[in-house]
């Protein structure tokens, strides 16, 4: 690091790294290859792709990029980040861009942007039995959002769940919850959102 | 050989047949699988984009019982989700001091502690590919799976991120296909092998995920396959319970049953089909199962079978004389 890089003050791709564990400040040395573009399986759904976002953060267009959809179509599926020829832990990156997003409050209210809220429906089922269950999540995700596909689901794929004795209606709650609420309780404390 | 176990919640009904049948599986290979007991989620692959410090304190309570509860080093996970994380979270931790001063005082508040790298986070197919071993998997095979078309189907979080390192290939591993080869069934080339099914991308963006399940759906009915093994209930559920909507929503007509790949383990072993939950898959696996044989397959025909070597084609010099 030069002193330029350190007594600037932080500018959008810091603050993304900072927020990163892993290998992270990798990000600077980019190349702009675009192979995390081309490994990507849903890059065709992104309004930018992967390699244009970079692009963008080292440009400093924070808007548009916490305003993207890209971290939200990202799957986790890990391929840029092994063919990455400067390791970039990418997928690490969008998880950040996503609490990024969320903390800034930028998410679109459209049908695409159902994603944070599904994050949203876990984690409070997690937080509140120590355990989740897919379909559950799934059902009142739908149901606290999208009642009309709820409905969809039920009686569709819902309904050959339920038959094939693979859906739960309540979940499992742990023994020591109060425990489990402490610990996210101070751990939210320590580094609330993003 | 002791393990502990973190089954994690699809296992506890979705996935019931991945964690019986691996139960199953377990006891002829002489593996004792210790639950953690009160083991929590792992948050999957949603809690870690709303919070960091939660997401990571929510793992490592589990590290933090399991390093507690059991005298082996070992923790196996048998879904793809549940092993990524606590090997990321168990990684990251020792990577990165600020995090782990962070969530250290986050276990505090609950009373636990845990000592990054205590634990050794394994995959199930790790376990039986690397621990257990070939050798001992084929010791076992009473009922070969003769002329069964499997279609290996690795997903995502197994062999890849390798920056942590992998026991297989992060882009072609090869483990669960001997394992199926030691089992005795016909092992397909699955190019797709290691694309990902879409993930939780069926409640955001369905037609992204339809058109991931469609080309995985695609690709191992080209080959031919009978079924596709997989290792993951979210790939199990993703590939299953979805194969309905894609063909609606493409035309198409798939019907491909998806099983895990223990449970064709627990069916060439010969042992009690009610503990393998077959049946509880949405698209049945019986027409498939029943294309089992006694007899080998033949080898194949190769292409220089009855025909002769004649090798390079070579000038050929004119006789003296």
């Amino acid at each position: 690091m030069t002193d330029t890089l350190t007594s600037r003050p932080p500018t959008l791709i810091d603050k993304i790294i900072a927020e990163t564990p892993g290998k992270a400040s990798n990000l600077y040395a980019c190349l702009q290859c675009g192979t995390c573009s081309g490994s990507c399986p849903s890059g065709p759904d992104m309004d930018h792709s992967p390699r244009t976002i970079f692009a963008m953060i080292d440009s400093g267009l924070e808007d548009q990029v916490l305003m993207s959809n890209t971290p939200w179509y990202c799957v986790s599926c890990y391929y840029c980040m092994v063919r990455c020829p400067q390791e970039i832990p990418i997928t690490d990156i969008m998880y950040t861009l996503k609490r990024m997003a969320i903390e800034a409050g930028y998410f679109r209210e459209v049908d695409q942007d159902k994603a944070p809220e599904f994050s949203e429906t876990f984690m409070d089922l997690v937080e509140n039995n120590g355990r989740s269950f897919e379909l559950g999540v799934v059902m009142r995700h739908h149901l606290r959002y999208h009642p009309l596909s709820a409905v969809k689901l039920a009686t569709g794929m819902g309904l050959k769940m339920i038959t094939k004795g693979r859906m739960d209606f309540t979940p499992t709650k742990i023994k020591n919850l109060p425990q489990l609420k402490a610990i996210l309780k101070k751990a939210k404390e320590l580094g609330g959102a993003a | 050989m002791k393990y502990g176990y973190y089954p994690g919640c699809s296992m506890e009904k979705n996935a019931r047949s991945y964690h019986t049948s691996t139960m199953a599986v377990a006891k002829p290979l002489g593996i004792e699988f210790i639950e953690v007991d009160d083991w929590n989620c792992c948050g999957a692959t949603e809690y870690i984009a709303i919070n960091k410090i939660p997401a990571y304190a929510l793992v490592s309570r589990n590290l933090a019982l399991a390093a507690d509860q059991n005298d082996s080093e070992n923790l196996v996970a048998p879904c793809s989700a549940c092993f990524l994380n606590l090997k990321k979270v168990d990684h990251y931790l020792q990577e990165n001091t600020e995090l782990k001063e962070k969530v250290d005082i986050a276990l505090d508040a609950g009373g636990l502690s845990y000592e990054p790298g205590t634990i050794n986070v394994q995959h199930l197919l790790e376990t039986l590919s690397v621990d257990i071993g070939l050798d001992a998997i084929k010791a076992q095979v009473k009922k070969p799976l003769y002329n069964l078309r499997v279609a290996p189907y690795y997903g995502c979080l197994v062999p890849r991120p390798a920056t942590m390192g992998s026991f297989d290939d992060p882009e072609h591993p090869t483990s669960m296909d001997k394992i199926l080869e030691v089992l005795g069934a016909t092992v397909i080339d699955y190019p797709l092998k290691a694309q990902c099914c879409g993930g939780h991308m069926t409640q955001i963006s369905e037609n992204t995920a339809l058109e991931l399940i469609r080309r995985l759906l695609k690709n191992a009915q080209d080959s031919e396959a009978d079924m596709i093994a997989t290792l993951c209930p979210m790939c199990q559920l993703n590939l299953d319970a979805y194969q309905d909507a894609v063909n609606a929503h493409f035309g198409t007509k798939f019907k491909i049953p998806i099983v895990y790949f223990t449970q064709l383990m627990g069916l060439a072993f010969d042992l009690p089909e009610n503990e393998l939950g077959f049946g509880k898959e949405i698209v049945s696996a019986k027409p498939a199962l029943a294309k089992i044989t006694e007899q080998a397959p033949k080898p194949k025909r190769t292409r220089e079978r009855g025909k002769k070597n004649v090798g390079l084609p070579m000038p050929i010099m004119a006789e003296e004389g």
